[in-house]
């Protein structure tokens, strides 16, 4: 019976998931595909800020017949970056099944496409639940937001601003500037809890081919259309598609934009920000979340014991930390809380916290028994998601626990003495008095 | 035979003769009960076998290791996930605390037993002291020839065996010796605390006794104590608790109680006058009133099955749905009494002369286990103890009529002189004389001779004067008694054959099909019959099991076994389930899995989720996996995972239980995963998946490649960044 029961998921991850060590969840090496290296110098700004934080970049071309994610059945990259829209086939044996694979052992995928996406690119995207738009040769028109150059152009250029509102996934700093946008737009399903929007379209925007003339209502439009989507899978692994390989060029990184009708003219777009924010949201440098000490026991005692009685005091806490990209910090937040669950919570409780990481709370254990759970479901955007449940047996009451004498009983006791009492009265009366 | 009464010089010595020789007799009676239910360990291993036994072993095992006190406030994590089990108050302790007091009894003489084999062997050893103690009962209502017989009889009745094989660790095992011990205790005039059936039997037996006019003291002395100890015990059982006093089980018990003190006051005060019978009419009206008022009040489903036996299967389907609570069949009373069927009227009415308190008893025992056994094949075991010693005293009877008219003839075809001073020298010595001339003429002498004799030795033959006349008219032609001897032997000797038969092949074979193979899972949810083996072979939180003290648990897993499979997964999933096991019999012909059982899960599911419906289940009214079955069932989790893989065996998913091609031959598990199935598919577990890591887009399977303008920039060489 006293034998341990307690199952901990201390994590976060119930699968495979060998990608996130406990100590450092960020990424550290990786496989960057391109379609041609002149891409690693067109966008170089951008691979150079990730050098800059630590990452290991493997530079290849996807059709490189050597290319492979793993060997012997380990992976060698904790990361993947597809600037390679219109690859039809991967070299070497990465296709998409592997690089969905890949993602579903807890790894991390940039997607960038563009207007002549190719089916392998949109069928990866689909299966992370973005749908780019059917028509091959669309691409997301806007004739009232987009970027004034000098050149007047078709209106694909976008500039948007139009952002998700998450400190975590973009950073604390508010990004300065519009970004700017040329490619290809997706839809997402509403339904899907997984995937988010991060950079939208405007209302006036519609996804359609510049080239030729419109013969029939678009099929996306207006803020329906995202640019740029984030998914953060089930077991946390996170996904970054965007339309527009352009974006992340050093050519819109460094241009000045002006939104059409806007009167002010940012000398930087905002390119650099938001993407250097979202990589580092990708690359779990942001916004990834531990739990460690869970801790449970009675009130005056310090070990944590195999099961509790119904009715017992007890205490109950847990540590929670962000990674920082470098170590973890204290993760502060009012809101987590904890349900003594049997299924259904029997008690919900915020936990309270000393702003150091540490929460904590006291309630007494439920008046049922049964195998209950400690439960901290704590599930915020952005966050990885934080799943605890330590399984805790209660029982009722042993036989000699339960009250002895119960002072609204007490006539009752009188009464059986009193008549024990004079039943032998009685008998002794009867039988020896004459 | 019937008493080894001799003449007053031999007395002594035939009596110690005959004491010793009994004594033998029953030795080897005991022997025979212990060795013939021992087929299953010497056939395969000292293994326990079925579902509870699995379960009581484990409780054994508990309170050996951990004492009483303990076992008492034992609270067991394991089943019933997540709601758990206080086992120490939702049991029945007699079995355990009995095979626990042999294992320290035996531990303290040295003899390091395992606890698995005291178990194993607890039912045989009290299979050889319930045949001791139906000699007892029966010695008292017949004598001791038809005590032999009895207990001869019950140590091979199949239906006893099929219950306490070595290995057969349960209830019943132990329950029958309880029984048939305390109706020979309560005979006996002193008596102890038994349970719902005696405690029922034994005031009707009093009301009997009382209204037949045979109220005695005695008859109060046993009783009124028995009522008041038997009910302050029975309280102190968790289990029981205040059910002792609520129930209406106990009514009975207690309104004779009341009865017989009404009975007693007014034999006390109106010494001669009839008893006012108008009291106890009133108080079976009351009693009668009280119980058609409530009809469901305090009588427990399952007793209430007992006197309608509609009443299960109308309201609760969670008790029909056992196969031990149907009706038997009548192969099945052949099958476990055998022979004795026929006999039981004959010792009926051998037991009608004379009538005595005791034989009463029997014969009400013997009536109301018919009555019962007809309404739960579980019952017959009831019936067993009874059949026997009906049957020992019929076949005790009969022999005693046959050889004495063999002896009585047989001197007079001899010789005069050798006057046989066997078991009925005396009735020998008289009816020789008798034969030349009267018969009725010297049945005057013949009584007092007997009746002198029978004083000392049975004093439950009040009036002899029929008996005698019987015995006197049942003098029985030679050749007529040799040959119906010779067929009574063969009667038997064919019954002994079929009980060895049955205990060697029916009832003997072991059926531990599973083992523990679902790796390391958390909970693993079955149906509620193979709970007790999951949890105790393999050592799994199971959700329900055996022990169907939760209705509505057990009807979630009905209804998530009888869901589509995205329903069941949801089902599953919020109970914390890992793995879903299930028994297929199709492939080897095992007629009992799961999918017969399937419509069970469906009522019981449905008696508490009314979005289950049975008859979306039937096709016109018929259960059917073939091709014409409904589609609810063809989409039903139950079907799925049974039949998942099954087209794969033999390319035409032949059924060989139900003896059809299946429905639907080709499918996919979405959220369930095959994780293991044995060699013959009985057993099959899944797992759950875990819910998909991403979720996809709209599928957009027909593209149209034709905008597809790839203009390939491949050139440049591979190297490294900087």
């Amino acid at each position: 019976m006293s034998k341990k029961l307690i199952v901990l998921f201390l994590g976060l991850i119930p699968l495979l998931c060998t990608c996130f060590s406990p100590d450092t969840p960020s990424d550290r090496r990786v496989l960057v595909l391109l379609d041609d290296f002149a891409i690693k110098s067109s966008h170089s700004i951008f691979f150079n800020n990730l050098k800059s934080r630590g990452f290991d970049l493997d530079f290849k071309l996807a059709h490189d017949p050597t290319i492979s994610l793993q060997r012997y059945g380990q992976y060698l990259y904790d990361a993947l970056i597809l600037f390679s829209p219109t690859i039809e086939r991967f070299g070497g044996s990465i296709d998409a099944a592997a690089i969905l694979d890949f993602v579903d052992s807890g790894h991390d995928l940039i997607v960038a496409a563009s207007s002549n996406a190719s089916d392998l690119i949109r069928e990866i995207a689909t299966e992370c639940g973005v749908d780019f738009d059917e028509d091959f040769s669309a691409m997301v028109i806007d004739h009232s937001g987009y970027a004034v150059s000098a050149t007047e152009g078709d209106h694909t250029l976008i500039a948007s601003d139009d952002f998700i509102k998450s400190d975590v996934i973009l950073g604390r700093e508010k990004i300065k500037a519009p970004v700017l946008f040329q490619g290809i737009g997706h839809s997402l399903n509403p339904s899907n809890s997984l995937v988010l929007k991060v950079l939208s379209a405007s209302p006036s925007a519609y996804s359609a081919n510049p080239n030729s003339k419109l013969t029939s209502p678009p099929s996306l439009t207006g803020t329906s259309i995202s640019l740029v989507s984030v998914v953060q899978a089930r077991n946390n692994a996170r996904i970054l598609i965007s339309g527009s390989l352009s974006m992340f060029s050093n050519r819109f990184f460094q241009s000045d934009v002006q939104k059409a009708g806007s009167p002010t003219k940012h000398d930087k777009s905002g390119n650099e920000q938001f993407l250097t924010e979202l990589s580092k949201w990708v690359f779990h440098e942001r916004g990834h979340l531990k739990a460690v000490n869970v801790k449970h026991h009675k009130i005056g005692e310090v070990d944590e014991p195999a099961l509790y009685r119904i009715n017992d005091d007890l205490e109950y806490s847990v540590e929670l930390y962000e990674w920082s990209g470098k170590d973890w910090e204290p993760y502060v937040a009012n809101d987590v809380q904890v349900q003594f669950y049997m299924m259904s919570p029997y008690v919900l409780k915020t936990l309270s916290t000393d702003n150091k990481g540490y929460y904590f709370t006291s309630f007494k254990v439920p008046d049922v028994y049964g195998v209950f759970q400690f439960k901290v479901e704590y599930e915020r955007l952005g966050y990885t998601s934080l799943s605890l449940s330590k399984q805790i047996p209660v029982r009722p009451f042993r036989h000699n626990e339960y009250e002895r004498f119960i002072p609204a009983a007490y006539p009752y006791y009188g009464a059986a003495f009193s008549m024990m009492a004079g039943f032998f009265i009685f008998t002794a009366v009867h039988l020896y008095h004459k | 035979m019937a008493a080894s009464d001799a003449h007053k010089g031999d007395v002594s010595m035939r009596n110690a003769f005959g004491s010793v020789l009994a004594f033998l007799i029953l030795l080897l009676i005991g022997v025979l009960a212990f060795s013939i239910r021992l087929f299953s360990v010497i056939k395969y291993e000292s293994v326990i076998h079925e579902f509870d036994p699995y379960f009581n072993y484990r409780v054994t095992q508990f309170l050996t290791k951990n004492g009483i006190y303990d076992f008492w406030n034992w609270f067991d994590d394991r089943t019933w996930y997540p709601l758990g089990r206080v086992i120490g108050g939702t049991v029945y302790p007699g079995l355990t605390l009995t095979a626990g007091t042999l294992y320290w009894l035996l531990h303290s003489l040295n003899i390091p037993l395992s606890v698995e084999t005291v178990c194993v062997f607890t039912a045989p050893i009290f299979s050889a002291f319930a045949s001791w103690a139906t000699y007892l009962l029966t010695k008292e209502v017949k004598g001791v020839g038809a005590g032999l017989t009895a207990a001869a009889l019950l140590a091979m009745v199949p239906s006893y065996i099929s219950r306490s094989v070595a290995g057969s660790y349960d209830n019943e095992a132990v329950a029958i010796f309880a029984l048939i011990f305390t109706f020979y205790l309560y005979l006996k005039v002193c008596s102890w605390g038994g349970y719902t059936f005696i405690i029922n039997l034994i005031p009707m037996h009093v009301l009997l006794c009382i209204v037949t006019g045979r109220y005695s003291s005695r008859l109060y002395i046993a009783y009124a104590p028995l009522v008041v100890l038997g009910t302050l015990l029975a309280a102190l059982v968790p289990v029981v608790g205040f059910n002792a006093v609520m129930t209406s089980e106990h009514f009975a018990s207690f309104l004779v109680f009341i009865i017989i003190h009404v009975v007693a006051l007014v034999y006390y005060i109106k010494g001669i006058l009839s008893p006012k019978m108008a009291v106890c009419c009133a108080m079976v009206a009351v009693l009668i009133a009280l119980v058609a008022s409530s009809p469901t009040k305090g009588w427990s489903g399952r007793s209430l099955s007992l006197l309608d036996p509609t009443y299960a299967s109308k309201y609760i389907p969670i008790i029909a749905s056992v196969s031990e609570h149907q009706p038997p069949t009548w192969p099945s009373y052949f099958m476990d009494i055998n022979v004795l069927a026929f006999l039981i009227p004959a010792g009926i009415i051998a037991c009608f002369s004379p009538l005595s308190d005791a034989s009463s008893f029997v014969v009400l025992y013997i009536v109301l286990s018919v009555y019962f056994s007809g309404v739960m094949v579980r019952l017959m075991l009831v019936l067993a103890p009874a059949a026997c010693i009906l049957s020992g005293i019929a076949l005790s009877q009969a022999f005693d009529v046959f050889t004495r008219s063999i002896k009585f003839q047989l001197p007079s075809l001899s010789d005069h002189s050798h006057i046989d001073a066997g078991d009925a020298s005396s009735e020998n010595v008289v009816l020789d004389d008798t034969i030349k001339t009267d018969k009725s003429e010297d049945t005057p002498k013949e009584r007092t001779t007997k009746r002198s004799k029978k004083k000392e030795k049975e004093p439950v033959e009040k009036p002899p004067s029929k008996s005698q006349l019987k015995k006197r008219l049942s003098v029985l032609p030679f050749e007529a008694s040799i040959v119906a001897v010779f067929l009574l032997v063969l009667l038997v000797a064919f019954y002994v054959v079929h009980c060895v038969w049955a205990a060697a092949e029916a009832y003997s074979a072991p059926s531990i099909v599973l083992t523990s193979h679902s790796n390391d899972g958390l909970h693993v949810a079955s149906w509620w019959d193979y709970g007790y083996q999951t949890t105790a072979m393999a050592n799994r939180t199971v959700i329900v099991d055996n022990n169907t003290w939760n209705n509505t648990h057990i009807a979630t897993v009905g209804t998530a076994m009888s869901s589509p499979e995205k329903a069941a997964w949801e089902i599953f999933h919020s109970l914390d389930v890992k793995y879903v096991l299930v028994v297929f019999g199709g492939l080897v012909g095992y007629p009992s899995d799961d999918i017969n059982k399937f419509l069970w899960m469906v009522r019981i599911g449905g008696g508490v989720f009314p979005h289950i419906k049975e008859p979306d289940y039937l096709r016109d009214g018929q259960y059917r996996i073939d091709s014409m079955a409904t589609p609810t069932m063809l989409n039903c989790l139950m079907y799925k995972l049974s039949y998942y893989r099954f087209v794969e065996t033999d390319g035409k998913a032949f059924d060989r239980v139900r003896r059809t091609e299946i429905g639907k031959k080709y499918f996919k598990l979405t959220h369930f995963e095959e994780v293991f199935t044995t060699h013959h598919w009985m057993v099959r577990i899944y797992k759950l998946k875990p819910p998909k890591n991403r979720i996809r887009g709209k599928s957009k399977k027909s593209k149209s490649k034709t905008s597809s303008t790839t203009t390939s920039k491949r050139k440049g060489t591979r190297r490294n960044p900087f």
